[in-house]
């Protein structure tokens, strides 16, 4: 793609214990550009992910970010780099509003090491809108009174406020129902398009093909291949991530994808 | 009365709501359905005692009585008060009556008149700095070694109840003499000083509250509607005049009025206005959540604790200047409930990440009236146990139920 990848990953390895989650694995991303990260159950998929931001440390390979080698230790390594990971399971506090959570962490201070909440409402309001986010009625409210597209939306502006470089979404919309589904798939292409770099961990070969220009699929811990989506088929990836046991894939009968 | 010391909280404003009074008052009701219930239980209990004690001995409702009830409470509203962190977090600590015992006694003893007596500030300063050093150690067990605070702050009550009895023990009782110590919980404020602590601090509350105002105004954000800020204001302006001079017909506010209205403002300041506090919520509410974010879990619990262990301290040596002594039983009894049963009944949730200081101060309010009340009504000290502990299950119930409604009104 890109003559410079924003982040690249080489031959890393990771070991739990007896178990392998990652085996010489390659992966790079540039800015401007949503790279899908597929593979099934146990591939190393969330293993990667969070290598890259810092929640585990790798056992041995390079990570490059803007061509440098790099050394992630913890999340503020990762945020400090510029990488912001959206999780599966919402990294949200319940208890605290829409503002407090896009901050937390890094709030914004004033005199006597006051939160200035004047500040970080308006900003958070304006990073909203600049996401076309209209559907939460108050940045004041707990996110628990929000829907599940919504919260998302939260997690993903929480990331662009940061101005962070790289953005990497763990199955953004596994638990969304059409429409919110819809609104974070516009969030996504909307990160690529304002030049972010994007990582989508998704099993949705649909969501896959609809924003990602590339796609990169593991298995057991190995890389088995990386695919250009203008060239490539949902057949042809599905086979990459089951090796080639199409037929044990529900609802993926031969017939179906030709 | 129920305004006692309703104070101005440091923090200011339930932040923006849709301006105009109309929505402001629907968006209030929508919210107590939800389950967000705030301070109305509290305030409905306390009426509801107050006429109920008044009806069976008329010496409840008296300005004798009241100022009995403010010295009453302090030891239980302190406590509370750092106990609400705990909480905030998920955590609890049962250590807090025995750790409390600590502070008096260390006091009291470093300030026995037998010639080689520390000056009063060092021996406050000391009795502190145990707290302190108690509840890094014990948040240390919780934050890095995993073990449930449940079962660290118990064997810290077994503990630290033995060690009460290890420094007292000879002695029996120890009388403190120092006049500070004594003062704090006897001696009461002129009618005057009272006057400009309470009005001043309705004044300065108003400030803080007109600046947000305008601050938000400059950053083009929703406000508060005036009228809702004029007359929470007025409310507690008249309830803070009335406080002051119901008290001054009979001996006036203790300074131990004083003492809790600075604690209440500095930590829900630090509660509320703080990285610190705001990360307490956080990992209350979701310590996961909270980790991701960078923040430093382990030291956020480590410095709650010591935080805790502090205030218990503190309230430990008010205990030991009501009762102007010190013995083996010091931290024992009934404290620690009490202390507990305050910031749940003042609305703290013990599932973390929902409460705020001030529940601690009135939710002690309703501790202290039920204690003095029964005891003006002469009854056993094995009732008075039964109905405190009615009361601690009905609040414990009220914030499961009000939680469950929430989590609810949250999936809609």
């Amino acid at each position: 793609m890109s003559e410079q990848p924003l982040l690249e990953v080489r031959g890393v390895d990771k070991r739990f214990g007896a178990v392998e989650a990652l085996a010489d694995v390659n992966f790079h991303v540039s800015p401007g550009q949503v790279m899908a990260l597929v593979g099934d159950n146990g591939a190393g998929k969330s293993t990667l992910i969070k290598c890259i931001a810092g929640i585990y440390t790798i056992d041995s390979g390079d990570i490059l970010w803007e061509g440098e080698p790099v050394q992630i230790h913890g999340p503020k390594d990762s945020g400090r780099l510029g990488i912001e990971v959206v999780y599966q399971d919402l990294a949200l506090a319940d208890n605290l509003d829409v503002v407090e959570n896009m901050y937390l962490g890094r709030e914004t201070l004033s005199s006597f090491r006051r939160l200035d909440e004047s500040k970080m409402e308006k900003e958070a309001l304006e990073t909203l809108a600049e996401l076309s986010v209209t559907t939460i009625k108050s940045v004041r409210q707990p996110v628990a009174s929000l829907s599940g597209g919504q919260r998302q939306s939260v997690a993903v502006a929480k990331a662009v406020l940061w101005n962070s470089k790289l953005v990497i979404l763990d199955e953004p919309t596994a638990a969304l129902g059409v429409a919110q589904t819809r609104q974070v798939l516009d969030l996504v292409k909307k990160l690529g398009e304002q030049g972010l770099a994007v990582i989508l961990i998704s099993h949705n070969m649909n969501d896959v093909f609809e924003v990602a220009d590339n796609i990169t699929v593991l298995r057991l811990g190995h890389n088995v291949g990386e695919f250009k989506t203008s060239d490539t088929t949902q057949r042809e990836v599905v086979e990459a991530i089951t090796a080639g046991k199409i037929s044990s894939v529900p609802g993926m009968q031969e017939e179906a994808l030709t | 009365m129920s305004t006692a010391v309703e104070p101005p909280p440091a923090q200011v404003v339930e932040e923006e709501r849709p301006t105009g009074i109309g929505p402001y008052v629907r968006n209030w009701v929508d919210q107590v359905r939800g389950g967000e219930l705030g301070s109305i239980p509290i305030v409905i209990a306390i009426v509801v005692i107050a006429i109920y004690m008044q009806a069976r001995n008329s010496n409840f409702l008296t300005a004798g009585n009241f100022v009995n009830l403010i010295a009453q409470m302090s030891p239980f509203a302190i406590i509370g008060m750092g106990l609400v962190f705990v909480l905030l977090l998920g955590e609890i600590d049962l250590s807090v009556g025995y750790v409390s015992g600590m502070g008096g006694v260390i006091a009291a003893v470093l300030l026995q008149p037998d010639g080689s007596q520390w000056a009063t500030w060092t021996a406050i300063g000391a009795a502190l700095l145990v707290g302190l050093v108690i509840g890094f150690g014990q948040g240390f067990f919780v934050a890095k070694l995993g073990v449930p605070s449940f079962v660290v702050t118990l064997a810290g009550l077994l503990g630290w109840n033995g060690v009460v009895l290890q420094i007292v023990g000879s002695k029996g009782t120890i009388v403190i003499q120092d006049s500070f110590i004594n003062g704090l919980a006897n001696n009461y404020m002129s009618n005057a000083l009272a006057w400009i602590v309470g009005v001043g601090s309705v004044a300065a509350w108003f400030a803080v509250q007109a600046l947000t105002v305008f601050r938000r105004r400059q950053a083009g954000l929703q406000n508060t509607p005036w009228a809702i800020i004029a007359a929470r204001t007025g409310a507690v302006l008249a309830a803070t005049i009335f406080v002051v001079e119901w008290a001054d017909t009979d001996r006036g506010i203790p300074y131990v009025g004083l003492l809790m209205l600075g604690l209440l403002v500095g930590l829900s300041f630090l509660a509320t206005r703080t990285r610190f506090g705001r990360h307490v919520y956080a990992v209350g509410g979701n310590a996961e959540a909270a980790r991701r974010a960078g923040i430093n879990v382990a030291r956020v619990r480590i410095v709650v604790f010591g935080l805790c262990s502090t205030m218990a301290a503190v309230g430990g040596i008010v205990l030991a200047s009501r009762l102007n002594s010190v013995d083996t039983s010091t931290g024992g009894g009934s404290i620690l409930l009490y202390s507990i049963a305050a910031c749940v009944i003042g609305g703290t949730s013990l599932f973390g990440g929902r409460g705020a200081v001030k529940s601690a101060v009135l939710g002690a309010i309703v501790v202290a009236m039920i204690e003095n009340g029964l005891g003006l009504l002469n009854v056993s000290a094995g009732t008075k146990f039964i109905v405190t502990g009615i009361v601690l299950l009905a609040a414990v119930t009220l914030d499961s139920v009000s939680r469950r409604r929430s989590a609810a009104a949250g999936l809609r």
